[in-house]
């Protein structure tokens, strides 16, 4: 009976020296815990808050009147198409560019995956500047696209343009480095059993990545809602024709409708917590599904 | 090009030449405009449009205003991802999801949040304003908007690494007599220097290009809150195409240098933790 309880005092002993060896005083602890949060407080959490806030100041029905006006809905409705087109396109090129870079091997490869980031390291009014430069009415083929009465700047295409350079690394990133760790073993043995190229990356490959991928999508829709310094340059801003949620908010911030801009931001405020739930949950099932492939 | 070894897999032609064709399109040719279009512009024009004092100051800000920016995420950033995933305390795992919000609110939302906040009349600004402090409308909102959008970048790139950290060499280090502060700066701190460099220069490379945050708070006032993208808008708007260029080749470069120096920290980095195991 003794015995016991001095072998446990000892483990607890144990514990207790290694605790305070390799971790900090309690009070040391709960100062760092108290400024992280004091600090996300300040700047994450203070500005969500106030978002909600102030959309609902001038009370619900002035809320519902802004997210139900005619111009409010027409850059809702580009917004989505914009991300519509953006984003299968960039998962397109995604997965064409992790199984390039990622099953095989060629000079020249790490300039490739470089210059793939290259969209990220660019300011988003850059990317928007580019694009007037090349189909602006004084650019490259401003005068043909004009002759042709068609127009890309201050039009939906050069929205869905910018939104497309501004997003174009998100799902290549995501799933370079998740195939490489994947290699390729069962793709060669789906090969040697006489699966096609395509009947690999359907059956093998893409069930293989598909957190990844989501994990990619997921990114890739954010930004493309969110994204307002790439498309302000080429929007010109037309109310129910060329705006975007975004620069709605601006336009209606800018008449000092702080109210509306506010319920239109609260709906992108929405949008932004969603996407996180979304990531929590689909890094969750990756991290359980990268569990499984360990004990198998 | 193609060294394929005895490689048997298909579609490598394919999909290489898709990612080129893509990426020539969407990126290389439309950035190649910008350089095209500044080459136009003779050294003396070039000068005059990159290196006037409106434009010189707007440099400053952004350059300054990012740097305070980064670093205050380096410190608040690294205390994050410690103690996320050192301690444990009730509302944890939404803590951990909320530190992306950043990357997922529209920067046009948060440069107006912000704004509300520190306005003379918002919950912070009210608090500030009796001091004499203003912060919206001042260089100083700019700081506070390029804090914001560069927070989770420290926290995302420390993160892993402190999680990956084996416990063995802190209790070594506490066996032979160091307190825990001494561990902390000679084993801990060099463990994850890299990493906290990286995400600094991250931080600090999206900072110089932010837009749409830091318009709303900073009041734009030429020579004083005005930052470099803004001067690009101001310029086109004025429909000073080549100026406008001109400033953002500038921009460029110094992207481009950022990249370079980013891609060769995580090189480093990548090939100290490899030499460590």
């Amino acid at each position: 009976m003794s015995g016991i309880s001095t072998t446990q005092f000892s483990k607890y002993s144990a514990r207790v020296a290694k605790s305070r060896a390799t971790s900090e005083p309690v009070w040391v602890r709960w100062a760092l815990i108290a400024t992280t949060l004091l600090f996300l407080s300040l700047f994450l959490f203070m500005p969500l808050a106030a978002v909600f806030s102030e959309a609902l100041r001038k009370g619900f029905y002035t809320y519902i009147t802004a997210l139900a006006d005619a111009d409010a809905l027409s850059a809702m409705k580009l917004t989505f198409i914009a991300a519509l087109i953006a984003v299968p396109l960039n998962l397109v090129f995604g997965v064409a560019a992790a199984w390039a870079i990622a099953k095989f091997e060629f000079k020249g490869k790490s300039i490739l995956i470089t210059l793939i980031d290259l969209p990220f390291a660019v300011s988003p009014v850059i990317a928007g500047l580019i694009y007037v430069l090349i189909f602006g009415l004084q650019g490259w083929f401003g005068q043909w696209l004009s002759d042709h009465d068609m127009k890309v700047i201050f039009a939906i295409p050069g929205i869905v343009l910018a939104t497309i350079f501004v997003t174009f690394p998100f799902v290549a990133r995501e799933l370079i480095p998740l195939m490489q760790a994947q290699g390729k073993d069962e793709e060669e043995a789906a090969l040697v059993l006489g699966a096609s190229g395509w009947q690999i990356l359907w059956r093998v490959t893409l069930p293989n990545i598909k957190w990844g991928l989501l994990y990619g999508v997921i990114l890739t829709n954010a930004r493309a809602m969110g994204e307002f310094g790439a498309v302000s340059v080429v929007s010109g801003h037309i109310r129910g024709m060329t705006n975007t949620l975004p620069l709605h908010v601006e336009i209606l911030y800018n008449e000092y409708n702080y109210a509306a801009a506010f319920a239109v931001a609260s709906v992108l405020a929405l949008l932004a917590l969603v996407t996180l739930v979304l990531k929590s949950i689909v890094e969750w099932y990756a991290a359980r599904s990268a569990r499984a492939v360990e004990k198998n | 090009m193609a060294k394929k070894h005895n490689n048997v897999l298909p579609g490598f032609n394919l999909s290489l030449g898709f990612t080129i064709f893509y990426l020539s399109l969407i990126v290389l040719i439309p950035l190649s405009a910008a350089f095209i279009k500044t080459s136009s512009l003779s050294l003396h024009e070039f000068w005059v449009a990159v290196a006037s004092p409106r434009v010189v100051a707007s440099y400053k800000l952004t350059f300054g205003a990012s740097l305070i920016g980064a670093s205050i995420n380096a410190l608040f950033g690294l205390l994050t991802a410690w103690v996320l995933t050192r301690y444990t305390f009730p509302g944890k795992r939404i803590i951990d999801a909320m530190v992306d919000l950043p990357f997922a609110l529209p920067t046009a939302v948060a440069g107006i949040a912000l704004t509300a906040i520190y306005a003379p009349n918002g919950w912070i600004g009210s608090l500030l304003a009796p001091h004499g402090i203003k912060v919206a409308f001042t260089p100083l909102g700019v700081v506070i908007a390029l804090t914001f959008i560069g927070l989770p970048f420290v926290v995302r790139t420390v993160q892993p690494v402190l999680e990956d950290l084996e416990a063995e060499t802190e209790e070594a280090a506490a066996s032979l007599g160091a307190n825990r502060w001494q561990t902390f700066t000679k084993i801990i701190f060099p463990a994850i220097a890299p990493a906290l460099l990286t995400g600094f220069s991250l931080a600090f490379a999206r900072a110089i290009g932010e837009y749409g945050s830091v318009i709303f708070i900073a009041g734009n006032m030429p020579m004083v809150s005005e930052i470099t993208p803004l001067i690009i808008i101001t310029k086109l708007e004025q429909y000073d195409y080549a100026g406008a260029t001109a400033v953002a080749v500038v921009m460029l470069i110094i992207s481009f240098l950022l990249l370079l120096a980013i891609n060769g920290l995580q090189w480093w980095s990548s090939r100290r933790n490899a030499s460590a195991i």
